[in-house]
């Protein structure tokens, strides 16, 4: 069995789409404070993998568990006619019905738009905004999140420079805090620490450390 | 109950600012509706006649019409994923939607019933019963729409074919919601079709959330 604290284990995970292996024998625990990368060519099955993980893509086959995330995926996620700040109240109030029931108040959403440079945009519909400030709506969501994992899919996409070191910062702390996360991304992460995942076209994924590792990869 | 309470608010918002999105069906319902003494004349007692079936026929269509967008957006900008995700039970968070959909449709729709009965000469005495069936039998088209809405979530352009699927599935609230009024022209008991109206509302607010929420969980598997 799995190490208690994994937040994901995989265990031979195989996937096939479309007659093609995009993985396979994916082995590999992610403990609660460590930063992971999945790099690969376009098409070479990151966003799969990612849905696998979040539950929205059943066609693996192997061991798959994950403990409570928050998933960002291609498409934002959040309602167009909404304001940000009702988007997201609704977004994590989602995640209210746990143990610790959590009611995002106006004043902790209003601090976390500030933090992620949209202060003033409180009340701004979502789709009067453009694709980056989109992006820092999404980081804004991460900072109000209490779940433990998350799973973000090219969150570097549409941002700035700024935005970046933003992204940066915010997965630092995370992973500071105890939290994990897996990043699909074809840039190098911002974040200090990280091992990275290459998954490759013959469908054997290798483990690589990208700049100073805490953790041994995969055993 | 937290999360029917905050979908059925989200939605509420968001509809309110597309009152085109509201708007619409109900004008394409009167509109159609004065076409009739148009094309089959000005006769009131024909009129009369098949004023309940046309009032409860272009309920369905008008329902139709609107229920196409109402995952189709969510799905479009990515929330729902994150209902299926998020949302514990999906069940409560789908109900939570087809409540603030039929806020949209259903009950405006049978609150603009009377000005349909009346240009169609419908005796005034039938009017509150043209509504009262139009009250019970709206939310289950909503609720089975839903279905249909949640079933062609992820394909393109599914609009006719989302009218296939549901429009086989509103037969019976068809026939027995235009019963409550016409047994009264024929002079048959209205009790009948008002009981089944409730038997399949009751029906559906159980188990249609159900078919819905496992539709939209297939959709958005991609």
């Amino acid at each position: 069995m799995s190490m208690p604290r994994a937040l994901v284990s995989m265990d031979s995970l195989e996937c096939v789409r479309d007659g093609r292996a995009l993985f396979s024998g994916l082995t590999t625990t992610l403990e609660g404070g460590e930063l992971l990368a999945l790099q690969g060519a376009n098409g070479a099955g990151k966003s799969t993998l990612l849905r696998a993980l979040a539950g929205l893509y059943p066609d693996y086959t192997g061991e798959l568990r994950t403990s409570a995330f928050v998933y960002s995926g291609h498409k934002a996620g959040v309602s167009g006619h909404l304001s940000t700040s009702e988007n997201l109240r609704f977004l994590v109030g989602l995640a209210s019905h746990d143990e610790h029931p959590l009611q995002p108040l106006a004043p902790s959403i209003n601090r976390a738009l500030a933090d992620v440079g949209l202060a003033g945009y409180e009340e701004v519909r979502c789709n009067e905004l453009s694709a980056g400030q989109l992006r820092r709506v999404g980081l804004a969501r991460l900072l109000l999140a209490s779940e433990p994992l998350w799973l973000l899919d090219e969150p570097l996409t549409a941002l700035d420079p700024s935005g970046a070191q933003l992204l940066g910062r915010v997965l630092d702390q995370h992973t500071q805090a105890g939290g994990a996360a897996v990043c699909a991304t074809h840039q190098s992460l911002p974040a200090t620490t990280h091992r990275t995942l290459l998954l490759t076209p013959a469908g054997i994924p290798e483990f690589r450390n990208s700049q100073p590792v805490l953790q041994e990869p995969s055993k | 109950m937290t999360v029917f309470v905050s979908s059925l608010a989200r939605d509420w918002r968001a509809n309110l600012r597309q009152p085109s999105q509201i708007i619409n069906p109900l004008a394409f319902f009167l509109l159609v509706v004065s076409l009739f003494p148009l094309g089959v004349g000005p006769e009131p007692l024909v009129l009369a006649r098949i004023a309940p079936g046309v009032v409860w026929v272009l309920a369905l269509l008008a329902a139709l019409l609107s229920v196409e967008g109402l995952y189709r957006q969510d799905y479009d900008d990515g929330s729902l994923e994150q209902l299926v995700i998020g949302a514990r039970p999906l069940y409560f968070a789908v109900l939570g939607k087809a409540t603030s959909q039929w806020l949209v449709t259903g009950a405006p729709l049978t609150l603009l019933a009377p000005i349909a009965g009346f240009m169609l000469y419908l005796p005034t005495e039938q009017v509150g019963w043209l509504m009262l069936s139009l009250a019970l039998g709206t939310p289950t088209i909503t609720l089975l729409a839903g279905i249909g809405a949640a079933l062609t979530v992820g394909v393109n352009r599914g609009g006719t074919l989302l009218a296939l699927i549901i429009l086989p599935l509103f037969v019976p609230v068809l026939i027995f919601g235009t019963a409550v009024t016409e047994t009264m022209l024929l002079g048959a008991s209205r009790e009948f079709p008002l009981l089944i109206l409730c038997a399949l509302l009751a029906a559906s607010i159980t188990l249609a959330p159900f078919a819905i929420a496992a539709a939209l969980k297939i959709g958005v598997e991609q």
